[in-house]
């Protein structure tokens, strides 16, 4: 299946490990959350096959994103590392997003070209489109990827960017990652039509549906879009679905608004899950290799958890630093 | 040296660093067949084409935003908001985006970014064609803010601004755009942000301000000076940052400090210029310091005897002058 949508053995399989090294990244995050050792952490869980799907589409020698707060997978595929991201998380010194100033999730990285992000969602769709702009001005063959929630996608800057791309037919794809909650409030009380990819019609552009559980078809969708973009014939809308499988944030209580069942439910077609299972089942992975790469990851994890945690924070007086240039 | 318009100079300095710098492009509404409602960028789309001189969809935030993006990305991007009273749509863009990206990114990521927006009133623009924003962007770090009034510093400072790596809101009052002309140099120039210029040396009264009523302040300066009253007048030229040196020495200079613009008082920037000069020259001051400044009513209306009540003019001034030189 996967040689039919152009990957490689190899391919299916690095993207699996990163997939794996997102989720077991998130589930420390969230083991240091409650220990009382990070005041904050953002889940990605659920949606790992998303955004290691879209990575694995773009060329992540040259492509840009701007992604929003879920994306650890994403990011972490674009070559920022466990270690980079644990320095967020403790918010030292040495984190290179953005020195322990922002809250974790807050990517950006001029080494892979992750533009700095926010807070309100949103800002970045617009700032992809001006990216996306930039390169065009400068005859550059660059796509720009930038991803939201689905509540979000309701926000004026999402659909000014959009109209604006589409007008000047702009190589971006746009990424909803719909994971069915915006905190508390549900889908149908967020989306009007309840079908995000539908609304690339008013900006003329294709909408596409994938099923975010599944890393090929989304790799498949996004790889169509970058093609389109690349060659000059504009944007692309990409609905991802899945399921938020955690808790907003560190801070929220899921249970006050959604049932266990409900959430037990969506784990079993988890595609963290579904895609182990399908490389076990196309003899691309043994469980003997899974026992390894798991060892080899949480080794991974404990060094750049030792690290962050003793690494130095800022100084007082950086406060102070980089007001103006 | 040519005599040229305050918006003749906008012009003038956009070509100029669009020719110098393959990097500078503009994006706005009507900005590019059109030339801009007020033909701030007449010739600039015929002479650098369509893709530099962006007509974009009617879209302020999707302007600031996507200038943003590509100020990130390397570009010098200029966004015109057709005026200042439709700023607020990209405000977000402007606080949470543009002011704050260098610093959250630890210096990493810049933003050299200009956004142009007339402002002002006195030009029958009622309520949504008259404000002055200026107070909403000064207390915002990250930011820097830009007022000139006359086509000299026009000139000199839109160059800087484009040039700077910082993002700054430059704000010209539509009020000067054909009104006020001056002798500016072919020569490139440019200005340094965050220096106020002395316009007149006097003994008995200093106004500190910055935009319109500069002119104002000049006419009414000439007029009482007849009648026995020197005025020393200090043009901030720009709000952020504020060139604290020159407004204490021009305060201390008189002793008599008169603060005028045309931005309603309450949460005005005259209110910053004040706590200033009472932090660093209290003991300076012969007399409490007043202020001249826009009434505390929403906007300027469109009828013409309530248009005239909010604006300032030269009498209003000169008897805020004549006022505190009695003190
Ligand atoms: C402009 C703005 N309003 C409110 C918030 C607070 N907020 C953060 S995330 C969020 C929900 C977003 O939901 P969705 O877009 O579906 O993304 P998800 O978190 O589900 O991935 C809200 C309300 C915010 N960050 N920005
Ligand atoms: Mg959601």
């Amino acid at each position: 299946m996967h040689r039919q949508r152009g990957l490689t053995d190899e391919q299916v399989v690095e993207m699996y490990r990163y997939m794996l090294l997102a989720r077991k990244l998130d589930e420390r995050l969230w083991l240091l959350n409650r220990a009382g050792k990070i005041p904050f952490t953002i889940s990605c869980q659920g949606q790992e096959g998303i955004q290691v799907g879209a990575a694995f589409a773009l060329d992540r020698e040259k492509d840009w994103i701007c992604p929003y707060y879920r994306d650890l997978a994403l990011v972490l595929a674009f070559g920022q590392t466990v270690r980079d991201n644990m320095l967020a998380a403790f918010a030292k010194a040495e984190d290179p997003n953005s020195g322990g100033r922002q809250m974790p999730g807050h990517y950006g990285d001029t080494r892979y070209r992750i533009l700095s992000g926010s807070s309100p969602v949103t800002t970045q769709v617009l700032h992809a489109v001006g990216i996306a702009y930039a390169g065009k001005l400068e005859q550059k063959d660059f796509v720009v990827l930038t991803s939201c929630g689905e509540g979000s996608s309701n926000q004026g800057d999402w659909h000014e960017a959009c109209n604006f791309a589409g007008v000047h037919q702009l190589p971006v794809v746009f990424m909803v990652e719909n994971n069915q909650y915006a905190i508390s409030v549900p889908l149908e009380k967020q989306v009007a039509g309840e079908n995000i990819a539908a609304r690339a019609n008013g900006y003329g552009f294709p909408g596409i549906q994938v099923d975010g559980n599944d890393p090929l078809a989304v790799y498949q969708a996004v790889k169509e879009a970058v093609d389109r973009a690349r060659s000059g014939n504009g944007p692309t809308l990409i609905e991802a679905i899945t399921y938020r499988l955690l808790p907003h944030s560190s801070d929220d209580d899921d249970r006050s608004y959604r049932s266990n069942e409900e959430v037990e439910m969506a784990k079993k077609k988890d595609g963290l899950l579904v895609f182990r299972n399908y490389l076990l089942e196309n003899k691309l992975w043994t469980e003997q290799q899974d026992q390894e790469l798991l060892a080899q990851i949480m080794e991974e994890i404990n060094e750049a958890t030792a690290y962050a945690e003793a690494a130095p924070h800022p100084n007082p007086t950086d406060l102070y630093k980089h007001v103006y240039v | 040296m040519p005599m040229m318009s305050y918006i003749d100079a906008v012009t003038t300095a956009l070509r100029e660093e669009m020719e110098r710098d393959e990097r500078v492009f503009i994006l706005g509404e009507d900005v590019g067949k059109r030339g801009g409602v007020f033909r701030a960028t007449a010739g600039l789309y015929e002479q650098f084409g369509e893709a530099r001189v962006l007509d974009t969809p009617l879209t302020e935030s999707a302007i600031v935003g996507v200038a943003i993006g590509a100020a990130a990305y390397g570009m010098r991007p200029v966004a015109e908001i057709q005026f200042a009273d439709f700023i607020f749509p990209a405000t977000n863009q402007i606080i949470s985006e543009a002011a704050k990206l260098y610093y959250r990114s630890n210096g990493t990521w810049k933003c050299p970014l200009v956004i142009r927006a007339p402002y002002g009133g006195g030009v029958h623009g009622a309520l949504y064609h008259s404000q002055s924003v200026e107070k909403i962007f000064a207390g915002v770090p990250g930011l820097q803010i830009v007022m000139p009034s006359t086509p000299y510093d026009v000139k000199g400072l839109l160059k800087s601004a484009i040039r700077s790596d910082n993002p700054i809101l430059f704000f010209e009052h539509k009020r000067c755009y054909r009104l006020i002309k001056d002798e500016v140099p072919q020569e490139d120039y440019t200005i340094p942000i965050g220096k106020a210029d002395l316009k007149r040396e006097g003994s008995d009264v200093t106004v500190i301000t910055y935009g319109l009523p500069v002119h104002l302040t000049l006419e009414a300066a000439k007029d009482l000076e007849k009648e026995g009253i020197s005025t020393h007048v200090l043009d901030l030229r720009t709000l952020v940052p504020l060139d604290r040196e020159a407004v204490v020495e021009a305060a201390v200079k008189t002793g008599k400090v008169l603060v005028i613009h045309e931005d309603n008082k309450t949460g005005g920037f005259g209110g910053e210029v004040v706590a200033t000069i009472a932090e660093e020259a209290l003991f300076d001051l012969d007399a409490p310091i007043q202020r001249l400044c826009g009434p505390d009513v929403p906007a300027m209306p469109y009828n013409p005897i309530l248009e005239k009540e909010f604006m300032l003019n030269k009498d209003k001034i000169a008897n805020a002058i004549r006022e505190l030189a009695e003190f």
